[in-house]
C-alpha cells in the first residue's frame, strides 16, 4: 500500500510543519506549491481532484498485489481467456509502479490499481508491452442511463478500452462479466490461506496439549483460546442445539475462529489490510455452507414447519409457505450480506478518515489546512479502530450465533 | 441525482435499524436489572435480535447501492 506510506509520510510532514510554525508553512505555500505537493499527491489516477469515496473502494477491493506499505509483494496471476488460453505468470511481470499501476501490458492484460485487467481491442500486440510514463485514464461514461467508470489504456499514441474488473466488487459496482476468468491466488485468497495454515498450527499445538493430559491447567496461547472455546459451546452450542450440540460443534468453532481470525487480521495497518470477511464471495461461500447443514440437517418437524405450517387455519397455510420458502433462502442472504457489509463499511470508515487530511488540505494545495485535517483524523481514525476490534468479535459471534440458532430450529424434534 | 435519493432511503432505513436496536438494548438493560442472574441469556439474545435488526438496514443499505 504506497499509498498508505505517503499517508504516513504526510503525518510526518504535518507533525513537523507543526512545530516549526505556521508562519514558514504559509510562507513556503505561496512561494512554491510543488514542494508541498510532491510529498502528498494522494490520488493521480483519478485525475487531479481528490476522490475519497474511490480511493476507500480502491482499499478495500482485492487486488493482484499484497501491499505492505513499504513493499509490494508480486503474486501469481493464474488467467484464463477463451481466445487466449492460460496465463500463468507472476504480476510483478507488469513491473508494479505506483499506485499498483503497471508499468508493462502482458498478453493483452495489464495491472490498473493492483487489479488484472484486459484490454478487448484485439490488434493490441501480444507478449510483454511496455507502456508509457502514465498511461492509464479514468473517464465516466454513461451507459443506459447509469454512470460508468471506463478505464483507457494509451499506447502508442492510441486508447484501448479496458474491460472491467474480474473481481465481484468490481462486478457489484457497476462492472460486469470479462473475457476472462482469474483463478489467481489474490491478496484475499493468500490472507485466507495464511490464516488457515495460522489457525491450524495454533490449533493443533493447544489439541496436543489436551491429548496429553486434559486435566492439567492450560498454558500459554492455550489459556488465550480455553476461555473462548468454552465461551462458544457454552452460549452458542448447548443453548441452541440441545443434546446435539456436539456434532455440529467443529462446525460453528471453525466459522467463529476463521471470521475471527480474519476480521482481526483485516485489522493490523501495514499487513495488507486484506478485507476478506467483508468480500462478499467469501462470506458467501460461508453462508452457502450453512445453508447446506441447515437444510441437511432439516428434521420432519422443520420441513412441515416449511411446507405447510402446523396450527394454523387452512386459508393461511398457503400464505405462510410462501413466506417460509423465501426465510429459507433469505437467512443465509442475510448471514452473507451482514458479515460482509459490517467488516466493510468499518474499514472504508477508516479509509475516509484518514482521508480528512487530504479533503482539509485539498489534495496537497494548501498544506496548512494538514494540520485540523490531522487533528481531526488521527483521533477518529483510532476511535473507529478500536470500534472496529469490538466489531470484529461481535460478527464472528453473531454469524456463529445465528448459524446455530437455524441449525437448532432445523433439528428440533417437536415442540 | 438518483444517487442521492437512495442515499436519503439509506438513510431512513438506518433510523429504522437505530430505533429497533435500541428499543432491543435499552429492553435487555431493564431485564437485566430485574433479573441479574439471566445477564448471560439475556446477552446472547440481545445480540441475536440486534443481528436480525440490522440485517433488515443491511439489506436497505445494500439496494441504495444498486438503484
Amino acid at each position: 500500500m504506497n499509498h498508505t506510506f505517503r499517508l504516513i509520510q504526510s503525518y510526518l510532514i504535518a507533525g513537523f510543519l507543526l512545530f516549526t510554525g505556521v508562519n514558514f508553512v504559509t510562507a513556503q505555500d505561496h512561494d512554491d506549491h510543488h514542494e508541498g505537493n510532491h510529498h502528498s499527491e494522494p490520488d493521480e489516477g483519478h485525475g487531479g481532484e481528490y476522490d475519497p469515496a474511490n480511493t476507500a473502494f480502491h482499499h478495500i477491493s482485492d487486488q493482484n498485489v499484497y501491499s505492505l506499505g513499504f513493499a509490494d509483494l508480486p503474486l501469481p496471476c493464474f488467467l484464463y481467456a477463451k481466445d487466449g488460453g492460460w496465463d500463468v505468470f507472476m504480476s510483478s511481470k507488469f513491473g508494479i509502479g505506483h499506485h499498483g499501476n503497471g508499468h508493462y501490458a502482458y498478453n493483452r492484460y495489464v495491472l490498473v490499481e493492483s487489479i488484472v485487467r484486459r484490454i478487448t481491442d484485439e490488434s493490441f500486440p501480444m507478449g510483454k508491452v511496455e507502456l508509457s510514463d502514465h498511461p492509464y485514464h479514468h473517464e465516466m461514461v454513461m451507459v443506459d442511463g447509469k454512470e460508468k467508470e471506463q478505464v483507457t489504456v494509451n499506447y502508442d499514441g492510441n486508447h484501448y478500452n479496458l474491460e472491467n474488473k474480474s473481481t465481484l466488487d468490481g462486478g457489484l459496482m457497476g462492472g460486469g462479466l470479462t473475457s476472462f476468468y482469474d483463478f489467481s491466488l489474490t491478496k484475499n485468497v493468500v490472507s485466507l490461506l495464511l490464516i488457515a495454515i495460522f489457525l491450524f498450527i495454533v490449533f493443533s499445538a493447544v489439541a496436543k496439549r489436551y491429548k496429553q493430559d486434559a486435566l492439567r491447567a492450560p498454558k500459554g496461547v492455550q489459556s488465550f483460546l480455553e476461555p473462548i472455546f468454552l465461551f462458544i459451546q457454552d452460549e452458542v452450542a448447548k443453548p441452541f442445539l440441545g443434546h446435539k450440540w456436539q456434532k455440529y460443534l467443529p462446525f460453528l468453532m471453525c466459522l467463529f475462529f476463521l471470521i475471527f481470525a480474519l476480521n482481526l487480521f483485516g485489522q493490523i495497518p501495514f499487513l495488507g489490510n486484506a478485507n476478506v470477511t467483508g468480500n462478499l464471495t467469501f462470506t458467501m461461500v460461508l453462508a452457502v455452507i450453512a445453508f447446506f447443514v441447515v437444510n441437511f440437517s432439516g428434521k420432519k418437524a422443520y420441513w412441515e414447519h416449511v411446507f405447510w405450517m402446523p396450527g394454523v387455519p387452512v386459508f393461511v397455510k398457503p400464505i405462510l409457505t410462501v413466506v417460509e420458502v423465501m426465510g429459507v433462502f433469505i437467512k443465509p442472504l442475510t448471514l452473507m450480506l451482514r458479515l460482509a457489509a459490517n467488516i466493510t463499511a468499518g474499514h472504508m470508515i477508516i479509509v475516509i478518515f484518514v482521508s480528512l487530511i487530504f479533503i482539509f488540505n485539498e489534495a496537497g494545495q494548501n498544506m496548512v489546512g494538514s494540520v485540523p485535517g490531522l487533528a481531526l483524523s488521527v483521533p477518529l481514525t483510532m476511535f473507529m479502530m478500536a470500534i472496529e476490534l469490538l466489531v470484529a468479535l461481535v460478527q464472528a459471534f453473531v454469524f456463529t450465533i445465528l448459524t446455530a440458532s437455524y441449525i437448532g430450529a432445523a433439528i428440533e424434534e417437536h415442540h | 441525482m438518483t444517487g442521492s435519493i437512495a442515499a436519503i432511503g439509506a438513510g431512513i432505513a438506518v433510523i429504522g435499524a437505530g430505533l429497533g436496536i435500541g428499543w432491543i438494548g435499552g429492553k435487555a438493560m431493564e431485564s437485566i436489572a430485574r433479573q441479574p442472574e439471566a445477564v448471560n441469556d439475556i446477552r446472547s439474545n440481545m445480540i441475536l435480535m440486534a443481528a436480525l435488526v440490522e440485517g433488515a438496514a443491511l439489506i436497505a443499505i445494500l439496494l441504495s447501492f444498486f438503484v
